[in-house]
């Protein structure tokens, strides 16, 4: 079973957080600064696995790891996972985000948490695999987005178009400040037919 | 065109949280934050009703507030509004919200369950899912009661969408994790097993989770499994890498559901169809041939897919470890990845080749690779790796190659990383004992050990060394002529002088014919060493001193003007000053055959498992568990030698050269200084108030102290008890049931106990005696953990241990007025505890008058005016202190009530026996 899966930045910075047992508020923030700071010291290739800290359970767990730039994508799991399998994982997870935000940068992940999460409920439920298959995830993800138009075309306009009017005044648009994080790379991006 | 256009979120969440990107200081960012609460709150509270964009807009910043750490106590109702809106888009949000923030005993549940029911009879898939998903994220029992009917039926019905299909068999696992009670097997059991063979490869992936989880609880109702799995596995494993289409990642057809069948595979023995086992080898051979082939492509993850399930099934090959010709070419296989570039299989092949090393058929096959380890050892650059080449060792070790083996782990020791110096320590230990041929270079070994890595050295490593010193009079003189080398050195661990000072003071005589060994010299050396040492060890030499005096009579002069001097028997520890006065005491009243008596050399330990052993054990177990899980009887066993004439005093010389018990009181009795007898009752115990915990078996020993405790298919444990005043000992038998052996057995319970053997062959029973002391008064049970694998399930019991105060009565026996006397004495209000309570059972005479005496009080007779109402007396007996407790019951058979006074010194008591005996009738 999958415990838990972490994005943070080269900073520890959390970006997305996602729990499938219950820890109090505290400790998941504890347990996301021990996840760094057993993650970030380790060079670069070295093995993606490493028993997992105290907070998580201890050697009962393993971190399965990968360092893409300026993230990384730890996900913590017990002795029912195959290693190589969750690797596998992390690297449909990536590759998927990077379809859905098209060159998917940190900050794809600051702005759209929701998204995030919601690509990652195609794949992971539970704490279990729910799907792998890329094509079939990004199909859900494609369907719901298709419905957020259909539905913002009819009720959202009237308050869009508001936010546009008050933007105008604004000095600087956000897309523009913190341009700082750079894209992920994904390597060996998919070779799909 | 990519999934999520840019640019179309929501304007005012990004300004959000572009302003706290810019945040210069962390307080600025709390400002932030604050206003932006507030800002909410206010809109939240406000009376303009917010349309559905604000409602996701203010929510969506509360979550990616809660993703910065901050607690978020407000918006939880919004969310739930939310969920009840017939839009996707604000109950998708209302959803995530309440999956990420919402935990299973929040008062909002029942308004989320019933959301949660109208979404999932929409027949809308999306709405489903989103319901599916949210049950599945919170997972409380109150879901479970609401659903766990239902989605059985979602997973099975004819109709059921694909996507649905895969939710819900998740959903179902979910709850079934949570409260197994509530998901009750039925006609869909079946149906399940089959979607192992449904045409959708994503509802078998997450399809075959659940059945893998059902099937370790139930296998036997689920056997038919595994025919499915083999024939679904052999067809994956033979399709072309095209065939599967989407579900092929990188060439590799469908790897993450091979690796679930094989998983799922390993919950059961070999199949004994001989033609579903004959499928199963070829598909378990044409795995392993295919990791022989060249690679479709050259990228990682092509291998790691291919890998993964070569990984899985060299697991199940040793799961079967019953076909000798696939379990060699596993090994072969894993020798090839010891040497492999990928740091990932070097780490997995280490790891698979511990378990393989058990295996009789391979255990020689995995010695071949010895250097390759040791090489790994030493060149690894990942701690991890280097962590797992170590555990192989460890797991090859032999007769025949253990000199070889402790040789490179203790050279590896001198630049070990400190995170696993102590685990290597140990294991470093246990290999030198359990394989020494000739125990001087056990000595050798363990003295090594204490010199690199002293500060790693645990008690039980030292006591060992001396337990075994002792038992074995031919490394007597060999270790007592080592340990004074070794002190010769001007920097010494402090361990190094407590074995040195223990052995010196028993065996010193064996070299003290060497004049370079005099008696003069061994005293001064040990001496020299004093006044850098703690004040155990200084004890310890106190006590070394002391054996001297009846070693060496020509020591005994300058012995006694070493303790009578001011820093000894003025010395501001207690423990140092009444040691120094009593030694220097017995030195000169004595006479020498008094003295010879009383510092006669320790008689040799009995022998048992290695303490060492346990604790190693205990540092790989799980995690969170509180109990030292040491041999606690090997450190009792020694306060028995104290030897009579010493008796009044506190230290003990020849018992205490361990330093027992001058360190388990001094130092507020740390857990491992532990006793003969288990601490069970202090306060500062864990107590036993997890859920899960049967709890049935232990109110039917209350009044009884003989029985079976605990029974299901597989296990039966019973129990047999024996009280004396405040002491206790407890026998546990477990019992297999089955026809299989239970391997990596266990138990664990919150307090020291014996280990018991890992094995249970089936049918066989083991047994494991706890020696129990009840300290002060107490309510919570010590809890009793059971882990041990079945088939390649593991199973885990958990039992409250049926050990309650009412054991430690003493049956007091009194006229009436006498009785009525102390009745009224203890009439202070907080002293009685009254139950009235209705009859469970029958109000026969004669069981009641049998349940009283179980109790452990005396039934007195002719005391109470009324013949219908029964009084008992009692002495509850604790370390701490005696507590006399008084009895009345009243029954009323016309109403079939009871009523239930008990009186005693202490109110915890009078209330923990009142609510025990309420529930015996």
């Amino acid at each position: 079973m999958i415990k838990a899966i972490l994005i943070f930045n080269n900073h520890g910075k959390p970006r997305l957080s996602k729990f499938y047992e219950h820890y109090s508020e505290d400790t998941e923030q504890q347990i996301i600064r021990e996840t760094f700071h057993l993650v970030s010291k380790r060079d670069e290739n070295v093995c993606n696995f490493l028993e997992g800290g105290m907070l998580i359970g201890g050697s009962e767990n393993k971190l399965i790891y990968r360092h893409y730039a300026t993230l990384y994508f730890v996900f913590c799991v017990d002795s029912s996972e195959s290693e190589l399998g969750i690797l596998g994982l992390i690297q449909v997870f990536v590759e998927t985000l990077d379809k859905c935000f098209e060159n998917v940068c940190e900050l794809d992940l600051i702005f759209h948490v929701d998204k995030v999460h919601n690509i990652l409920a195609e794949m992971v439920m539970g704490g279990m695999v729910l799907e792998t298959n890329m094509n079939e995830i990004i199909t859900q993800v494609d369907a719901q987005n298709k419905m957020e138009k259909s539905e913002a075309g009819i009720a959202g306009a009237p308050a869009r178009a508001v936010s546009a009017v008050k933007n105008m005044n604004l000095p600087e648009m956000p897309r523009n400040i913190n341009i700082g994080d750079i894209s992920i790379k994904v390597p060996n991006l998919p070779s799909f037919k | 065109m990519p999934a999520v256009s840019k640019g179309d979120g929501m304007r005012g969440l990004a300004v959000f949280i572009s302003d706290i990107r810019n945040c210069k200081s962390k307080e600025a960012e709390i400002k932030r934050i604050n206003k932006e609460l507030a800002n909410i709150r206010s809109k939240f509270k406000g009376d303009k009703a917010l349309d559905g964009y604000s409602k996701k807009k203010y929510v969506c910043k509360l979550l990616f507030i809660f993703l910065l750490g901050h607690d978020i106590d407000f918006g939880h109702m919004e969310a739930v509004n939310l969920l009840s809106s017939n839009k996707y888009t604000e109950k998708q949000i209302g959803y995530l919200f309440i999956s990420v923030l919402v935990n299973s005993n929040s008062e909002l549940i029942r308004l989320i369950n019933n959301a949660i029911k109208n979404d999932l009879s929409s027949r809308n898939p999306t709405f489903m899912c989103l319901a599916l998903h949210c049950i599945a994220n919170v997972g409380s029992r109150e879901m479970a009661e609401a659903f766990a009917g239902e989605i059985p039926r979602i997973l099975v019905a004819g109709d059921t969408m694909d996507s649905v299909k895969q939710s819900a068999a998740l959903c179902l696992l979910r709850l079934y994790k949570a409260s197994p009670d509530l998901v009750l097997m039925g006609e869909w059991t079946s149906r399940v097993v089959h979607l192992l063979n449904d045409q959708h490869m994503g509802v078998v992936t997450a399809a075959i989770s659940l059945i893998t989880c059902l099937s370790s609880k139930n296998p036997d109702e689920f056997k038919t499994c595994v025919s499915l799995a083999v024939s679904r596995l052999s067809r994956i494993v033979s399709s072309a890498s095209t065939d599967l289409q989407d579900y092929t990642y990188y060439f590799v057809p469908a790897p993450w559901l091979s690796c679930k069948l094989l998983r799922l595979l390993q919950c059961y023995p070999p199949p004994e169809d001989g033609a579903v086992k004959g499928r199963l080898v070829e598909c378990l051979e044409t795995i392993l041939n295919k990791a022989q082939e060249p690679p479709k492509s050259k990228k990682v993850q092509h291998s790691n897919a291919k890998n993964a399930i070569l990984f899985e099934a060299i697991s199940l090959i040793i799961h079967y470890d019953s076909e000798p010709n696939l379990l060699v070419r596993a090994c072969n296989q894993l020798g090839q990845f010891l040497q492999h570039r990928e740091t990932n299989l070097r780490y997995l092949a280490l790891e698979s080749m511990c378990t393989l090393a058990s295996s009789e058929f391979s255990h020689e096959a995995v010695k071949t690779h010895i250097e390759t380890v040791i090489n790994a050892l030493k060149t690894e650059r990942d701690v991890s790796v280097r962590q797992r080449a170590a555990d192989l060792l460890y797991a090859m070790c032999d007769r025949s190659n253990a000199k070889q083996i402790v040789a490179e782990m203790l050279s590896y020791l001198e630049t070990a990383d400190y995170s696993i110096r102590e685990e290597m320590v140990l294991k470093v230990a246990i290999l030198a004992e359990k394989y020494a041929v000739d125990y001087s270079w056990y000595v050798d070994t363990i003295l090594n050990l204490i010199r690199i890595a002293g500060d790693y050295v645990s008690e039980e490593v030292w006591y060992r060394v001396i337990q075994i010193v002792i038992n074995r009079d031919d490394v007597q003189g060999y270790a007592a002529k080592t340990v004074f080398e070794a002190l010769q050195a001007p920097a010494c661990h402090e361990n190094m002088v407590k074995v040195g000072g223990y052995i010196l003071g028993e065996f010193g005589n064996l070299i003290a014919g060497d004049p370079r060994s005099s008696p003069l010299v061994q005293f001064n050396l040990l001496h020299s060493k004093f006044h850098l040492c703690s004040v155990p060890t200084r004890a310890l030499l106190l006590s070394a001193y002391i054996k001297f005096i009846n070693l060496f009579p020509e020591t005994k002069a300058t012995i006694q003007e070493v303790l009578r001097s001011d820093s000894q028997i003025r010395n501001s520890d207690v423990e140092l000053q009444q040691r120094a006065v009593e030694y220097l005491k017995l030195s000169s009243i004595a006479s020498t055959d008094v003295l010879a008596t009383v510092l006669e050399e320790m008689p040799p330990f009995p022998e048992r498992e290695s303490s060492i052993l346990a604790k190693l054990k205990k540092k790989k177990g799980p995690g969170a568990v509180s109990v030292e899980l040491e041999d606690g009887k090997e450190r009792g066993e020694c306060v028995n030698f104290n030897p009579k004439p010493q008796r009044t005093s506190t230290p003990s010389p020849s018992a205490d050269l361990l330093g027992l018990r001058s360190t388990a009181p001094a130092s507020g009795a740390t857990p491992s200084a532990g006793s003969l007898l288990v601490d069970v009752f202090s306060e500062a115990g864990p107590s036993a108030t997890s859920a899960g915990v049967n709890d049935d078996g232990f109110l039917r020993f209350v009044c009884k102290n003989n029985g079976v405790l605990f029974e299901n298919q597989l296990l039966q444990i019973g129990i047999k008890s024996e009280y004396r005043q405040n002491l206790g000992r407890m026998y546990l038998f477990y019992g297999n049931k089955t026809s299989v052996q239970f391997v990596s057995f266990n138990t664990t319970l919150n307090v020291q106990t014996k280990t018991v053997e890992p094995l249970v062959e089936g049918g066989a029973q083991v047994q494991q005696v706890i020696n129990i002391e009840c300290l002060t008064d107490f309510i919570d049970a010590p809890l009793l953990n059971i882990k041990f694998r079945y088939g390649g399930a593991l199973q885990n019991i958990s039992l409250k241990l049926p050990v309650t105060i009412n054991k430690f009565f003493q049956p007091t026996e009194m006229a009436a007025a006498d009785f009525f006397q102390r009745w009224k004495q203890l009439s202070q209000p907080q002293q009685e505890a009254q139950k009235i309570f209705k009859a469970s059972h029958g109000m026969d005479t004669e069981v009641l008058k049998a349940k009283l005496l179980g109790l452990g009080t005396a039934l007195l007779e002719n005391v109470d005016p009324n013949p219908e109402n029964y009084v008992c007396a009692g002495v509850i007996q604790t370390k701490a202190q005696q507590v006399g407790c008084l009895l009345r019951l009243e029954p009323n058979a016309q109403a079939q009530m009871y009523r239930l006074t008990l009186r005693s010194s202490k109110d915890t008591v009078s209330q923990r026996v009142c609510d025990l005996l309420a529930e015996q009738f």
